[in-house]
Formats: C-alpha cells, sequence, structure tokens
C-alpha cells in the first residue's frame, strides 16, 4: 500500500494547493512544498524499513522492494499493480527532488492562479511517479497519458508567447505516439492471452511472451516509438526545444528533468526485455538514431539563439547517449544509461532554472541581448559556468561518468558509432562555452538593473552543485542501488549483439 | 397480450401516456415548469421502469417488438440522456420563443421513436420508430428559435431525410419481395437462399445501407450533419447527436443479429470502407471548424466511423462477443459524453443572446468564471479524445480490443489516424477555455439552477466512473449478452 499513499499524498496535495489559495495567495507554495517534502519523507521511511532480503516475482529477477496487486477490471485482467525496485526508487527519488527543485523556481514567477499552478505541478509529479511503479502495462499506459493533462495545462496557461503552438505540439507527438504504444499493448495481451489462455496486461505475465518474428517485430516498435518520442531521439525531437522555450521554468525543470526520463525507463524496462529478438534485430538502427541525436543536437544547440533553446537542444544531445548505453545493452553502458539519466536531470533543471531567472529579470531568452552579466550578478554567472561544465562533461562531475561509461560500453559493441558519438563531447564543449559567452561575458549593457540570485536560488543551486560533484567524484551508490535491476534485466536478455562482439575490452574495469 | 407483455413495454407505455397527459396539460394550462417537471418525471419513471420489466425479458411481444435486455439497456439510456437534455434546455427556452411547452411534448415523442427502435424487430418497427423519432426532430429544430438559421436546418433535415427514408423504405421493399419476410430473425436464411447473384437483393442491399448511413451519418452520406447541428437549437443538436445516432445503431445492431447479417462478406466489406472513410474524413473536417457545434458534428461523423467497426469484427463468430460488448460500451460512453459536451453550448447559450454562444472564442476564459461548466467541458472533450480515466478511452480500448482480436489493421490504422487528428481540435477547445481573462472581452454568465449544477456534477461523476470503474457495466453486459445471443 506504501506505493498508492505515495501517489495519493501528490494527488492530494494538488487539490490541497487549490483550496489554499482561497485563504491566502502564497500558501499554495508552501503547501506544494510541503507536499513533496512529506512524500520525500514518507518514501526513504519505507524503504529503509524493508526487509534485507529482496522480492522475486515471476521471471523477473529477484530485484524487487515493493510488490502490490489489486485486482482492477478482471473483465481484461487489467490490475492495479505497483512494484518498486532499485530502478524505480532512484528515478521517483529524482522525480521528487526535482519537484522540490521546480517548486523553488517558480516560487516568485508565477502570480496567476498560484494554487492551480501547484497542483498541476504536483499531478505531474504524481504521473511520472505512477510511471515509474506501474508494473500492469494498463496503468502504465494511463499514468503515461494521464501525466500529460497536467503538463499540457501547466505550458498552455502559464507558457510564454507561443504557448498554444508548443502545448498543442507536445501533446499531439506524445499522445499520437501514445496511441500506437495502446495498441501495441493490447496486441501484446491479446497474443499473450491466446498462448495462456486468459487476459493479463501484468509486466511479469507478459514477460517471455513469444510473438512471430513479424508481429515482434512491429510490436515492439509501436513501444519504440512512444518511448523515444517522449526521450525524445532524432528524428522525433521536434517537439521539445518548442515546449521547452514556452514553458514556464517550473514546466521546464519537470519535462527535462523526469519526463524525459519516462521514456528511457519504458526502454529499459518495457521495450527491450518484452521484445529481445527484435530489439536485437533493431539495436543497430536504434544506436544509429541515438549517435545521430547526439550529433544533431550539438550541432543545433550552436546555432540557437533562444537561451532555452540552447539548453533544449543539448538536452536532445545527452538523451541520444542514454539511447546508445541502452541499446549497447552490456554492464557498462547500462549503468552509463542509468547516471546519464540522473545527472542530465540535474544539470538540465539547473540549466533552465539560470534561463528562467535570466528572462524573469531581462524578460528575454535572446542571448544577444544579454552579454556582460557575470559583472552584474557574479553568483550567476559562476552557477551557470559550473553547470555549462558539468553539460559540456568535465570530469570530476556527474555527466562526465555517465557518458564515459556509455562509451566505453558501447566501444564493446559498435566502435565506429561510438567514435561518432564522442564527437558530440566536442560538440557540447563548443555550445556550453558559447552559451557562457554570449550570455555572461563581453561588455556589460549600462545602467541595467540585474539582481542577482536570493538566497532562495543560491541554496537550490548549490544543493544541484553538491549532487551533480557527488555524482561526478562517487557515483557508486547509484551504481550499487541501480546494480540489482541491471543484472535481472540482463538475465532476461542477455546481449542485443547479433554475433560476438570482436573487440574484447569487456575486461575494462574503473 | 398478457401482464408480462405489458411489463415488458413498460418504457414505450410510461413514454406513451406522459406524452398524452402532457399534451392536455399544455392545453389547459402553459406553464413551463410545471410543463418540465412532468416531462422529467415521465421519462425518469420510464427509466426506472427498466428495473421492473427486468424480469419479463426476454420475450417477443406481438412479431413487432423484442423485449429484451438490450432493448431495456439502451431504453433506459435514451430516456435519461432525454431527461438531462430537458432539465439543461429549461433556461434555453426560456430566453427564446414564447410558448416553449411543445419543447417537451416533442422531445418525449422522440424519445419513444429512440425507444421503439431499441426493441425493434421486424423492418415496420424500424420504420415506425425511425419516423416517429425523426419527424419530432424535424420539429424540435425548428420550433424553440424562430429564427432563419433553424429554420433552414429543419427544412434541410426534413428534405434530405424524408429522401433517405423514401430510399431505405423501397430497399425494405425489394427484401421483402426477395425474402417473403420483414421479421429480422425469419429474414436471414431467406436471405442466403436468395442469395446467389440476385441482382434486386443487391440494389435493397444498396439502398438499405445508405439510407441507414444517412442516419447514422456515414461518410459520403453525411454532408447535412454540420449544417443541421450548427442550424438546430443546441440542446436539440445533443440529442439528435446522441441519443438519435445510438438508436439507429442499436436497431441496426439487432438486424445483424437477428438475421446473421454478419456472414455477407460484401457488406462487411462496404461498412469496412463507410468505417475508413468515416474516421478519416470526419476528423479532417472536424479540424477547419472555429464553431464548435459544426466540430462536434464532424466529430460525430468519426465517431459513428468508429463505431461500426464492431460491426466488421463481428462478422469473425470468435469474436463477436467482444464486439457487440465493445459496441454497446462505446454507445453509452458516446451518448453519455455528448449529451454532456451539448449540455454546455445549451447552457452557455441561455443567456438573453441573439444568436448562440458557440464559436471558439465563446468559450475562452471560462474555466475563470465558470470553473463547473467549464470542467464539464473539459471532461467531456477528453473523453472525446479518448484519454484515460473518461469513459471515452474505455471505449475505445474495447474496441481497440475487437478489432485486434479479428487483426483488422487497416481500420486500425484509420482509427489512429483519426485519433491523433482528433486530439488536435478537442485540445483546441481547452485551450480556449484556459486562456485567461484579459485575452478575451466576452463573458458569457451561464445560468447556475442547483438542478443545472446538480446534474452537471452528474454528467461529470458518471463520465469519471464509467472511466475509473468499468468491470460492474462490462459484467452486466457480457451477462445480457449471452442472454441476447
Amino acid at each position: 500500500m506504501s506505493l498508492v499513499i505515495l501517489i495519493l499524498i501528490l494527488l492530494g496535495g494538488g487539490l490541497l494547493a487549490i483550496f489554499a489559495q482561497r485563504m491566502n495567495e502564497d500558501m499554495p507554495r508552501w503547501v506544494s512544498l510541503a507536499t513533496i517534502v512529506l512524500a520525500l519523507v514518507y518514501l526513504l521511511g519505507v524503504v529503509s524499513n524493508l526487509p534485507v532480503e529482496p522480492l522475486t516475482i515471476a521471471d523477473a529477477g529477484s530485484s524487487w522492494l515493493i510488490h502490490l496487486k489489486l485486482e482492477w477490471i478482471p473483465r481484461f485482467g487489467i490490475s492495479f499493480e505497483l512494484a518498486m525496485d532499485g530502478l524505480s526508487l532512484l528515478l521517483v527519488v529524482l522525480t521528487l527532488l526535482l519537484g522540490l527543485i521546480a517548486v523553488s523556481s517558480s516560487w516568485s514567477e508565477i502570480n496567476f492562479k498560484q494554487g492551480l499552478f501547484q497542483a498541476n505541478l504536483l499531478w505531474t509529479l504524481a504521473g511520472v511517479t505512477g510511471v515509474f511503479l506501474a508494473m500492469d502495462l494498463f496503468l502504465f499506459f494511463l499514468f503515461w497519458e494521464v501525466m500529460l493533462i497536467p503538463m499540457y495545462l501547466l505550458i498552455a496557461i502559464w507558457g510564454h508567447e507561443n504557448k498554444a503552438y508548443a502545448a498543442m505540439k507536445f501533446f499531439i507527438f506524445t499522445q499520437f505516439s501514445g496511441l500506437l504504444m495502446l495498441i501495441s499493448i493490447v496486441i501484446l495481451a491479446w497474443q499473450a492471452s491466446l498462448a495462456n489462455g486468459s487476459y493479463s496486461y501484468s509486466y511479469f505475465d507478459l514477460l517471455g511472451t513469444t510473438l512471430n518474428a513479424k508481429l515482434e517485430f512491429w510490436v515492439m516498435l509501436g513501444f519504440f516509438l512512444a518511448f523515444t518520442v517522449k526521450l525524445p531521439s532524432f528524428p522525433f525531437h521536434t517537439w521539445l526545444p518548442d515546449a521547452h522555450t514556452q514553458a514556464p521554468t517550473a514546466g521546464s525543470v519537470l519535462l527535462a528533468g523526469i519526463l524525459l526520463k519516462t521514456g528511457a525507463y519504458g526502454l529499459l524496462r518495457i521495450c527491450i526485455p518484452l521484445f529481445p529478438n527484435a530489439s536485437m534485430e533493431f539495436a543497430p538502427i536504434a544506436m544509429a538514431l541515438g549517435a545521430a541525436g547526439v550529433i544533431y543536437g550539438a550541432v543545433l544547440a550552436f546555432a540557437q539563439s533562444d537561451f532555452k533553446r540552447l539548453v533544449a537542444y543539448s538536452s536532445v544531445s545527452h538523451m541520444g547517449f542514454v539511447l546508445l548505453g541502452l541499446y549497447a545493452w552490456n554492464t557498462l553502458a547500462l549503468q552509463g544509461a542509468v547516471m546519464q539519466m540522473v545527472a542530465h536531470g540535474v544539470s538540465t533543471a539547473a540549466l533552465f532554472m539560470m534561463a528562467g531567472a535570466i528572462q524573469q529579470r531581462l524578460h528575454t531568452r535572446d542571448m544577444h541581448k544579454m552579454g556582460g552579466l557575470w559583472h552584474n550578478a557574479p553568483r550567476m554567472g559562476a552557477c551557470a559556468l559550473f553547470f555549462a561544465l558539468a553539460s559540456l562533461g568535465l570530469p570530476g562531475l556527474g555527466n562526465f561518468v555517465a557518458e564515459f561509461l556509455v562509451l566505453i560500453g558501447l566501444f564493446a559493441v559498435q566502435p565506429w558509432i561510438t567514435a561518432v558519438a564522442a564527437l558530440g563531447m566536442v560538440g557540447a564543449a563548443i555550445y556550453a562555452l558559447w552559451m557562457m559567452q554570449l550570455a555572461f561575458q563581453g561588455k556589460p549593457i549600462e545602467n541595467r538593473e540585474f539582481a542577482d540570485f536570493g538566497r532562495r536560488e543560491m541554496a537550490t543551486m548549490a544543493a544541484m552543485m553538491v549532487a551533480l560533484v557527488w555524482l561526478g567524484l562517487y557515483p557508486q551508490p547509484v551504481l550499487d542501488i541501480a546494480q540489482p535491476v541491471l543484472d535481472s534485466l540482463q538475465n532476461i536478455v542477455p546481449s542485443l549483439v547479433s554475433e560476438a562482439p570482436t573487440a574484447d575490452i569487456a575486461g575494462v574495469n574503473l | 397480450m398478457n401482464a408480462a407483455d405489458f411489463y415488458s413495454l413498460a418504457p414505450l407505455l410510461i413514454l406513451a401516456g406522459g406524452a398524452t397527459i402532457l399534451m392536455l396539460q399544455i392545453a389547459f394550462r402553459r406553464d413551463i415548469k410545471l410543463t418540465s417537471a412532468l416531462t422529467v418525471a415521465t421519462l425518469v419513471a420510464a427509466a426506472f421502469s427498466i428495473i421492473g420489466a427486468d424480469d419479463n425479458v426476454p420475450r417477443f411481444v406481438t412479431p413487432l417488438l423484442r423485449a429484451d435486455h438490450l432493448a431495456l439497456v439502451f431504453s433506459g439510456l435514451f430516456c435519461l440522456a432525454a431527461a438531462v437534455t430537458s432539465i439543461l434546455s429549461i433556461d434555453y427556452l426560456r430566453q427564446r420563443g414564447d410558448e416553449p411547452e411543445e419543447f417537451f411534448l416533442l422531445l418525449i415523442l422522440s424519445t419513444l421513436g429512440a425507444c421503439v427502435l431499441a426493441y425493434a424487430a421486424h423492418l415496420a418497427s424500424l420504420l415506425l420508430g425511425l419516423e416517429l423519432m425523426s419527424i419530432s426532430l424535424y420539429a424540435l429544430i425548428a420550433y424553440p428559435d424562430k429564427t432563419k438559421l433553424p429554420l433552414e436546418a429543419a427544412i434541410k433535415y426534413l428534405v434530405l431525410s424524408g429522401a433517405a427514408t423514401a430510399t431505405m423504405l423501397f430497399g425494405f421493399a425489394l427484401l421483402y419481395g426477395t425474402t417473403g419476410t420483414m421479421q429480422f430473425a425469419a429474414m436471414g436464411d431467406q436471405l442466403v437462399d436468395a442469395h446467389a447473384g440476385s441482382a434486386v437483393l443487391l440494389v435493397a442491399a444498396v439502398m438499405v445501407v445508405s439510407g441507414l448511413g444517412f442516419k447514422l451519418s456515414l461518410v459520403p452520406f453525411h454532408m447535412w450533419t454540420p449544417d443541421v447541428y450548427d442550424g438546430a437549437p443546441a440542446p436539440v443538436t445533443g440529442f439528435l447527436a446522441s441519443v438519435s445516432k445510438a438508436a439507429v445503431f442499436v436497431a441496426l445492431l439487432r438486424w445483424f443479429l437477428a438475421s446473421d447479417l454478419f456472414r455477407f462478406d460484401i457488406l462487411i466489406d462496404s461498412i469496412s470502407l463507410l468505417a475508413i472513410f468515416s474516421m478519416l474524413a470526419g476528423n479532417i473536417l472536424a479540424l477547419l471548424q472555429s464553431n464548435i457545434k459544426r466540430m462536434l458534428a464532424y466529430s460525430s461523423i468519426a465517431h459513428m466511423g468508429y463505431l461500426v467497426i464492431i460491426l466488421v469484427v463481428g462478422s469473425n463468430m470468435d469474436n463477436r462477443a467482444l464486439a457487440i460488448e465493445a459496441g454497446m460500451y462505446y454507445l453509452i460512453a458516446y451518448t453519455v459524453t455528448t449529451i454532456a459536451a451539448f449540455g454546455l453550448l445549451t447552457l452557455l447559450s441561455s443567456e438573453g443572446h441573439h444568436r448562440e454562444n458557440v464559436q471558439l472564442h465563446d468559450v475562452s476564459g471560462l474555466f475563470w468564471h465558470q470553473p463547473l461548466y467549464a470542467s464539464l467541458m473539459m471532461v467531456a472533450l477528453l473523453s472525446l479524445a479518448g484519454i484515460p480515466l473518461t469513459a471515452g478511452f474505455i471505449a475505445k480500448f474495447y474496441l481497440i480490443s475487437a478489432a485486434v482480436s479479428d487483426f483488422r489493421w487497416v481500420l486500425l490504422g484509420s482509427l489512429v489516424v483519426g485519433s491523433g487528428i482528433g486530439i488536435y481540435y478537442y485540445l483546441r477547445v481547452i485551450f480556449y477555455m484556459t486562456r485567461k481573462v484579459e485575452e478575451h472581452n466576452n463573458n458569457p454568465v451561464a445560468p447556475g439552477g442547483w438542478l443545472v449544477k446538480a446534474v452537471s456534477c452528474a454528467l461529470i461523476a458518471s463520465i469519471l466512473l464509467l472511466g475509473t470503474v468499468p468491470q460492474p457495466l462490462m459484467e452486466y453486459l457480457r451477462s445480457i449478452l449471452q442472454v441476447v445471443n
């Protein structure tokens, strides 16, 4: 029940935030903050009281911590099934932490219908948490779609000048690909029911379903499209720059920090384990898309003059590494992908918060109208430099560990794609420094009133810096939490490489 | 006829009796409050009479009517939908037309026609129900508002629908000539015997399909839909879009089941073509509308396209039960949702405007000054778009399950493309509703009687309940299906 309570806390907090506004304009923020803290404390309390011995569920390995299954629509064998293992735990904690960052970043930005804003924010968090925990594919799809509605409202109501277009594009891209996934889910469950004699949408029951090769490929493609649109991978990324640019700061933080991770999570948890054969066949294409995304994102990021668009394209580039790591499917690459999910969540959230802070002060996102901000706001400049360096993969910070692991893992599988993807890191250095140069260096505009970061903003930034340094210097705890899950996933799908790897460097140890 | 026969026809009898009483009441004293109260009481009584009738079915009452659970469920649904329509339209009628009482009389008669369709087991009762429903609708469209637009819509509907009925009737005559029977149950086997290359039968089939296609507004028989929906008063449009469509579909379903029309491949193939055209054309044309009523008109074309998929899927005996179940769930979800969407448009137009407030900009900012009604509209639109947690999603899920079980990939593809397009225009309305107040200048104030608010809440609740706890209804539909088959 603890997982249900966790989701209910977030949902209930949203309702409370709406009512809190009637009492006091400032109340919703505090309600929101309290809700997330409560959820976080509750989750950590539950986890710390778990028995040491992990659960074993069906064929899905013995890495599970909590499992709950309630009957919901027995007509179709649909149940309300939630489960948590190390990977979900990691991502749920990331979700809640970035939720705190989002509340902080919207603290003084939102003046219109504060209560409803915080409610939508909390409901988005609840939806994403649900995605990370749902183990019934029907329920998974439900959370997957439902989390879009509050996100859509966040962009459509509190967005910037072109919000209608951006919100609509975001919704249609994700919804349409979601529909393909729904059909894939139904086909999979139908085929499994033909084989087993009874309907079930449970992940654990569907694992190991054998389809004929052609059908498996198409069904896999339905899932793949839904997840790569969300990731986003080249060439399905075009909704992302618009949605990020037009969303309010908190919306961008949530989008980049956690919504994108649901795509990666889906690939890792659902798409590859359910369809190992089709995924093996498809892996070279997926990796090519990942490498293309890395390069393309970096090149386009460099071409932007809009601060938020630049960060958005850098996300495309970084998430390309995740796709590469997932389809390389060896221990190092998978560790790298998981690290990248966490590290990218933190570093990009920080950059979006920075962009939001600048826009709130200057009312523009155009970097050509900035220049010399360091002179006006040294604290902001220092923070921006830190996160720009994190984003370009400076050793010692989390993103470096992640990308390095992905590249090592990938090299064992696809040396040429690795070579191409590594160029992306050069590109990252160019656009990140270019951004610093345009926005923060150069001659400051005379007589500009520009407030530096206050105490709340500095505290938020400092927390994220600590997180990135910790991830960069001592990533082992994160890897340890995720490792049992990766092991059991690798038990289900031993390899996605059709022939034995030629370059054997799997012995590399960090 | 014995007592059980009367019991099993309870909804029809109550509606007919109610109509008579209402007529007398209007003759003696004009009072919209009294008339509407009587109407709602009649409709609710008819709806609840199905509980008492439940033990006395299934049975044939005369060769014309077959009283079974299917008939009862949908009669109940139609009566409740009509009751909701009358409650939501009281304020609308007060603002227009000096003597609006007959509106309710016509509404009851039209509902009676719809219920007869749900009972139909014979071509004659099919025609009687259809005409009773349609003729009342012609009058309903023109009656409340004596301006040009509704009149034009009524004439258009009268002429075109009359032509469609005539075509269909000719088809019936040819069918009777070939098979020698007008009973659904007896007709099936006769058709198989007469099937071998009979040109007359082919002509008859074309005529009947086009007639019923017109009533369901399937592409290419859909041309009347947007103009009539646009011109008709909002409450009537809601009734037209939900109950009249559902009733025709139920009758069609009964015919298909009783005569086992599923075995005629050419019929099934042409229905799949109609479905594909309707899904694609309906959704694409809906994109271009800035008038919400026209947009919903085209979207209803698309929804009928989704719905007839189940007739195609039903052609495979193994999947027939699932298909029919899906169709019934879809009809219920669609009726509730459509009534809700048009209910909001009715409420918006209820306050002393000369024209109806049905343009996109009329709803802008609705979220901030009428949160309850805006939520009603939002839930209805999300349900039409098939977003989870709403009735529309479960209905669509059912349809997809049925189509997948029969490997109908082309139909599924059209469904996906159509729904993908649909998201855009449904969402656009939601976007307009969430615009900030300073961005628009008009401020339509909807009335807020407690009854209207209660009905709105009930509609929201039923859409969400159908979307979150579908199991009881699914079980019930399954149980009655075993009896129907």
